[in-house]
């Protein structure tokens, strides 16, 4: 064998630099067509407006188009019409019929999947890669998976009684997946025979607008959706209007306990989907190559702004170096840059706002005594950039391991035992999602069963599927949304309030006699069990 | 030279399990990359300087191989194009190459060690090494023995390997593994440590005679433990994946590999190859249609 090198290296580090560099890739933006404004979708119209604001690009700080600010006055007209819509034609339509316009819809969205995913990377700033993979063919498959359940409600639910529609539902979404979560909310709600009123986040509308533009191509009665469009004024309107019957929300923990307080004492119902402070748990007999692709793609995924993002890294002491060695090579190889590049990993922070609380976060970090990593990435000169980000010396109590900070900032520190683990990714006063990553099996199983998590990801992290229900416990929300789970908080179904009779007159003989329960169903079973 | 452990107490070291599916994952994430422009040209002009130009056929003759080796002098008459790493033959064809490639920068690679089975005794297989070595190939393409791999003779393999190693001289000693033989990529990793150990200058995918010869995952695999041995050892052990690339654009693909798994350092032919026989015309083709914007018949190209 030849004696190439010399001497080994010692410094033994790998050279990421600029020897043959990537050519730009932008993703074309010309198939997009948009108009200067627009203004709330109304009963299958679009409705002028008094005032306006501007959605910008927040990779530019361009405006992109005008929307139209909603006001109380909006609000109730869009209550009304969803409420005659109700009325008039959806709640009575049969499943089967529900389940043409939903699949139309989806098969829209597919059709003009190019648009929409060009749109969601210029309104949001997440890397087209992303929006074109991940946002776009799953918002389809959400339409898709709930028109199948359209028609099989009763197969979903059996028991006594039919399960029924709400009625009028009003539906906040937040920024960090504006399209993916408005499909999440509205094809739940459309299967189960609801009508809806929906508030996507006033940064990011536009995606929502042309959805509502392919609802009236697809034909949807109006009124089925609307949609109105502002900041948190608007959506409290929603909330605190009388006739909506159901509030499903996403997004802050801190918003989301207002709500629950406002609709204290009415019989609205509610979901929440709010923060997190999710635990990718790495034990040393995990395949680490892949885990620390899992690792990144947990918080780097959409510049870390995911509720269910792997934000805390927990590190089996053993493997500590490797695997932060490994971060660093991975995240030196990391692309930010402008979202339309089809090269990009990490496009723009979605606003101003935003980027101010990361920054103050991460000053946090560095003050109270952590280890910050950053690569070294040339940031654009306009518009909201973040580079990807990672402390070591962080300890339980540092507020970086504690607060949601919705950024791609990882936070590494390193257990002992498996108990040690279990205790420090459930000290916390969220309980949305984590990550464990193990090669054996059984420790899968039974790490899994001690983590209070309403999803838990083994060996892949932010894997999403509209059959699988997603949802959270403690401060991270009630409610789960995805699969037949995602049907029931848009369903008054009978057998919940049901209740096998125990006989009074101690005669275990004695048949239950007809209960209210029953009677509230407008088809009790003929056998009466 | 950093010292290798003595054959006959070696044990083979824990290597990281892979998960296969988040491998899978990793490498199609990476062959989404979009290669434009100039990155596309100068990607291609690297590749032709990291081509192992190979005929490794029974009925290869001299006069193949001359035609070979002109191919890989001068890639396209008509452009001034670099020449390729190395031609890559059958034992009895390395004179007939090192004749035709002297004065030039390009190698002469030969496969030996009972290419492609390696089955025959191991004296048998060193014998051949040291017969191409003397006969002036600069490169020595040698296969483990798949047989005492799978049976778990780890120690055998190490033993094997050192001994080609030794007697490859002053060459250069590229370790086939035959991933299309090993089955997972649990495999795929050991073996490519146990060659690094047993002093490897490449791991090599594939002999291009059983399938699946090359694949993205494998190479990926097989990158990362390049990454592993360096930090751990300080040597910059190279990478060949061979077998099945015929285009450019798969090519470029494992370019982007080599970049994003192992850096700047890489990216030259000392450190990385691929194998091919008919992959260096699509190169050439491809940089053509970025020359003039259009893609050209394949009757303007010389045959290999």
């Amino acid at each position: 064998m030849a004696e190439l090198e010399a001497a080994p290296d010692t410094a033994r580090e790998l050279l990421f630099g600029d020897e043959w560099e990537y050519a730009p890739a932008p993703q074309s933006a010309d198939h997009v067509r948009l108009a200067d404004r627009y203004g709330s979708f109304i009963d299958g119209e679009f409705r002028e407006a008094d005032d306006y604001f501007p959605s910008i690009n927040p990779a530019t700080e361009e405006t992109i188009a005008e929307v139209g600010l909603a006001n109380e006055a909006v609000v109730d007209d869009a209550v009304h019409a969803a409420r005659n819509a109700y009325e008039s034609t959806w709640r009575d339509l049969p499943g089967k019929e529900r389940a043409k316009y939903i699949y139309r819809i989806g098969r829209m969205i597919k059709e003009k999947s190019r648009e929409f995913a060009v749109l969601e990377s210029m309104d949001g700033g997440k890397p087209i890669r992303e929006s074109r993979d991940m946002d776009i063919p799953l918002v389809a498959a959400h339409f898709f998976h709930y028109a199948g359940w359209a028609d099989k409600l009763e197969y979903a639910l059996p028991g006594p009684g039919r399960p029924r529609s709400l009625g009028v539902c009003g539906q906040i979404i937040p920024w960090n997946f504006p399209l993916l979560m408005a499909a999440w909310k509205l094809a739940p709600a459309l299967a189960t025979g609801n009508t809806v009123v929906l508030k996507p986040a006033e940064t990011t509308p536009l995606t929502a607008i042309k959805l509502a533009e392919v609802i009236q191509e697809a034909g949807l009665p109006p009124g089925v959706v609307n949609i109105v469009h502002g900041a948190g004024e608007v959506g409290s309107a929603i909330v605190e209007h009388p006739d909506v019957d159901k509030v499903a929300f996403t997004g802050s923990t801190e918003v989301g306990k207002h709500i629950q307080k406002q609709l204290a004492g009415s019989k609205k119902r509610l979901t929440l989907e709010l923060g997190g402070k999710g635990a990718n748990i790495l034990f040393e007999d995990a395949p680490i190559d892949q885990a620390v692709k899992g690792i990144v793609d947990g918080i780097y995924f959409n510049q870390g702004h995911v509720c269910c993002a792997g934000s805390r890294l927990l590190v089996q002491e053993s493997v500590a170096e490797e695997v932060t060695q490994k971060l660093r090579d991975r995240l030196s190889t990391l692309r930010v840059g402008h979202p339309l590049d089809k090269n990009t990993d990490i496009g723009a922070i979605n606003s101003k706002q935003q980027l101010e609380k990361i920054r103050r976060l991460v000053d946090i970090g560095e003050q109270e005594g952590a280890d910050k990593f950053q690569p070294e990435c040339d940031l654009p000169e306009n518009g909201f950039w973040f580079p990807p980000t990672f402390f070591t010396n962080v300890t339980q109590s540092h507020r970086i391991a504690q607060e949601e900070i919705f950024g791609p900032v990882l936070s590494v520190t390193t257990f002992r035992t498996p108990e040690e683990a279990v205790e420090r990714a459930n000290n916390t006063e969220y309980g949305l999602a984590a990550g464990i990553w193990s090669d054996k099996g059984s420790k899968l199983f039974s790490i899994s069963q001690a983590l209070k998590s309403g999803v838990i990801w083994g060996n892949t992290y932010n894997k999403f599927d509209p059959a699988s229900p997603f949802g959270g416990y403690k401060e991270s929300g009630f409610g789960r949304e995805g699969g037949k789970h995602g049907l029931l908080p848009y369903l008054e179904h009978p057998s919940q309030s049901w209740q096998p009779q125990t006989p009074t007159n101690g005669s275990p003989s004695t048949k239950p006699e007809s209960s209210t329960s029953v009677e509230a169903s407008p088809e009790p079973k003929a056998d009466g069990t | 030279m950093q010292q290798r452990p003595r054959t006959a107490d070696y044990r083979p070291p824990q290597v990281p399990s892979v998960d296969e599916v988040a491998a899978k994952e990793r490498a199609s994430r990476l062959a989404s990359r979009s290669i434009k422009q100039e990155a596309k040209v100068e990607g291609l002009l690297r590749l032709i300087t990291m081509l192992d130009l190979t005929t490794l056929e029974g009925a290869d003759t001299p006069g193949k191989v001359t035609s070979l080796c002109q191919k890989a002098r001068t890639p396209d008459p008509d452009r001034d194009y670099p020449s390729v790493g190395a031609v890559c033959v059958y034992p009895p064809m390395v004179p007939v190459a090192r004749e035709h490639v002297a004065g030039t920068d390009i190698n002469v690679a030969s496969v030996a060690s009972y290419f492609p089975s390696g089955q025959a005794a191991l004296d048998e297989r060193v014998e051949e090494v040291e017969r191409v070595r003397d006969a002036g190939a600069d490169e020595i393409d040698v296969v483990i023995n798949r047989n005492a791999f799978l049976s778990g003779e780890y120690g055998r393999v190490h033993r094997e390997v050192s001994a080609l190693a030794e007697a490859s001289g002053d060459a250069h000693l590229k370790v086939i593994l035959e991933t299309g033989e090993l089955a997972t990529y649990d495999a795929v990793r050991l073996a490519s440590r146990i060659a690094m150990d047993a002093g490897a200058d490449f791991i090599k995918t594939s002999t291009g005679k059983v399938k699946p010869a090359a694949t993205m995952p494998v190479t990926l695999v097989m990158l990362e433990a390049i990454r592993d041995f360096y930090r751990e050892t300080g040597r910059k052990v190279g990478m060949k994946p061979a077998g099945g690339i015929r285009k450019a654009k798969p090519a470029l693909r494992y370019l982007v590999l080599v970049k994003e798994t192992l850096g700047d350092d890489w990216l030259t032919p000392e450190r990385f190859r691929i194998g091919a026989s008919s992959l260096l015309n699509d190169l050439l083709i491809q940089l053509e249609k970025e020359r003039t914007g259009r893609y050209h018949s394949k009757r303007y190209l010389s045959l290999g």
